[in-house]
């Protein structure tokens, strides 16, 4: 990766492939506290995952990096052109086709038919589901439907990648496939990657950093760096190194006390 | 890169149908299985059907005196006169025609005003406010109250019964055509915001193909409403083609019972047909992939 340095307004813009929060604090209209002075960044090649109780501000904090909500106060720098967004819910269009759906961004971006294609087959074989490109959504499992989500976001090649939840739905066998599978895209791809999730488990197994997110107004109370080198082994989550982070997020989580 | 289902991935193996696609369940079974399952459902409408028949002569020779049988023909004597003389059933048919025409023509103009209005209000909350109290009222209004109102506009011919067909089958367009455009995923709004759709690819390759089966729902009330605006609109103006309602009329007045009740059963063949039409037009459409048992996937 060569970084370009040019004149000085171009330093002020983010480098191709990272994202940075700074200082992001979000009150919604109604007075709910959602998130309280944020900051922390993503460098491209980095995975970052955010856990945190239910309802202190991960998906807020998605909204704010990708452009769709405004922060109250704050800024974030990321370039967001081809931005990759990984909803919760596979949001697939019910009628298209599996291919015709992981088509549509490529569509909205204005590329001719052709390349469209191209990328589209190439991004549903790179998640296993070649022979359903012809299928309807309706057609399709918990966890295929999320395949073709990740399919749609990874035809652009993203250079940033934000994750909320995406595998929350689906059973913990088809999780770990997902994961491994999402795990591949990174090495192979080198993306900045960030994170939402609360499986303790995913994170450490997924990440090169864990951030753990306090209860409204989320607040940033722990870091973690994750040691292992990838691509990590499936059976990673059994070693006793694996189990002791863990654990120390899972402590951190509940607020430092028991 | 390729990760292959085969090796990577058990769990993506063991969800793969064996089919192209599962298809609604159907029944499997012997024969005798099956012809079991069409009897229970052909048999029990077919036994109301004859009852029906024998209440009917029943209420023709047994209930009505001979001087006024003519109040209910009996069921033999409707089809002889009413269908199987020629003058008389091509007069029905042709009255049938031009009342389809009508109804066509109506719901077409009101198909592409009620998807326009529908359109406009979708666009912003400003004109779907301004509106909707108008339509509202529209509905409520009885058709037969505005009928003068609409001979005294139009006239008596062929454009007043195009207008009542036209704002009596306005509505559920309208309803139904809004209530599809609305009806699209907050998260595939928030993904075609993320990628800069314009407000035009917004509406063409998300808005309207997830109206469509609330549209050709609306789409099938309608039709039936524009053959019903027809038939009343044509009872009621005199001038231009004959219709159904021209005839049901004349029959009445000259109490042709067995005419009248041939023309009546006609009138609603058309209705079952228009409806019927319109289903199979829906499952043409939406059949493929509209599952109305998940609002979203
Ligand atoms: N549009 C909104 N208006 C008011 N409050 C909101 C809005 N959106 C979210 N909130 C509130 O902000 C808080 C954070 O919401 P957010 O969806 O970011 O939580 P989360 O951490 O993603 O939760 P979960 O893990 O359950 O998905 C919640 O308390 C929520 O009720
Ligand atoms: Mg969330």
């Amino acid at each position: 990766m060569t970084s370009t340095s040019a004149d000085a307004a171009s330093s002020l813009r983010p480098s191709a492939g990272s994202l940075a929060f700074n200082e992001i604090s979000m009150v919604f209209p109604d007075g709910t506290e959602a998130i309280d002075r944020v900051s922390f960044s993503v460098e491209r090649g980095e995975f970052v995952t955010v856990v945190g109780p239910s309802g202190c501000g991960k998906s807020t904090l998605l909204k704010i990096a990708s452009g769709l909500l405004e922060a109250t106060a704050g800024t974030v720098e990321v370039d967001r052109e081809r931005l990759g967004y990984v909803f919760q819910d596979a949001t697939l269009l019910a009628w298209r086709t599996v291919q015709r759906n992981v088509e549509l961004l490529a569509e909205l971006h204005g590329f001719d038919a052709a390349e469209r294609g191209r990328l589209a087959t190439e991004a549903i074989q790179t998640v296993g589901l070649a022979g359903f490109e012809n299928h309807y959504p309706r057609a399709l499992s918990g966890g295929m439907k999320m395949r073709a989500s990740l399919a749609r976001t990874l035809t652009l090649k993203p250079p940033v990648f934000l994750f909320d939840e995406p595998f929350g739905a689906v059973d913990e066998i088809t999780r770990e496939h997902l994961n491994e599978e999402t795990q591949r895209l990174f090495v192979a791809e080198g993306f900045a990657g960030l994170f939402i999730t609360h499986s303790i488990s995913e994170a450490v197994y997924m990440s090169s950093r864990v951030l753990v997110m306090s209860a409204r107004p989320g607040r940033i109370v722990a870091e973690f760096e994750v040691p292992f080198d990838y691509p990590r082994p499936r059976d990673l989550r059994f070693e006793p190194e694996f189990a002791r982070l863990s654990g120390e997020i899972s402590h951190a989580l509940r607020g430092g006390h028991s | 890169m390729t990760l292959s289902p085969s090796d990577t991935d058990p769990a993506a193996t063991s969800e793969m149908p064996s089919e192209p696609a599962p298809t609604p369940a159907t029944p499997i079974g012997t024969t005798s299985n099956r012809r079991r399952q069409i009897g229970s459902v052909v048999l029990p409408p077919f036994l109301l059907g004859l009852g029906i028949l024998g209440l009917w002569y029943a209420i023709s020779y047994l209930v009505l005196a001979e001087r006024r049988r003519f109040l209910l023909r009996p069921p033999h004597q409707v089809i002889e006169k009413g269908f199987l003389d020629t003058s008389t059933f091509s007069e029905i048919l042709s009255g049938l025609v031009s009342s389809a025409r009508v109804a066509l023509i109506g719901l077409a103009i009101a198909i592409v005003l009620g998807m326009t209005i529908a359109v406009i209000m979708s666009q912003t909350k400003l004109a779907e406010r301004a509106i909707f109290p108008y339509m509202v009222t529209l509905q409520a209004i009885p058709i037969l109250a505005i009928v003068p109102l609409i001979s005294f506009w139009f006239g008596t011919g062929q454009t007043s019964r195009v207008v009542v067909c036209v704002i009596i089958a306005l509505f559920p367009i309208i309803v139904n055509t809004l209530f599809g455009l609305q009806s699209a995923e907050r998260g595939a709004h928030d993904l075609f915001t993320l990628h800069h759709a314009s407000r035009l690819t917004r509406l063409r390759k998300l808005m309207f193909p997830a109206a469509l089966p609330a549209i050709f729902a609306g789409l099938r009330i309608s039709a039936g409403l524009s053959v019903i605006g027809a038939v009343v609109g044509d009872f009621f103006f005199g001038r231009g083609d004959v219709g159904i309602g021209q005839l049901l009329r004349r029959y009445a007045n000259r109490l042709q019972g067995e005419e009248l009740l041939a023309a009546v059963i006609m009138t609603s063949a058309l209705g079952v047909c228009v409806f019927w039409f319109f289903g199979w037009l829906q499952n043409r459409a939406v059949g493929k992939w509209y599952d109305p048992s998940s609002s979203g996937t």
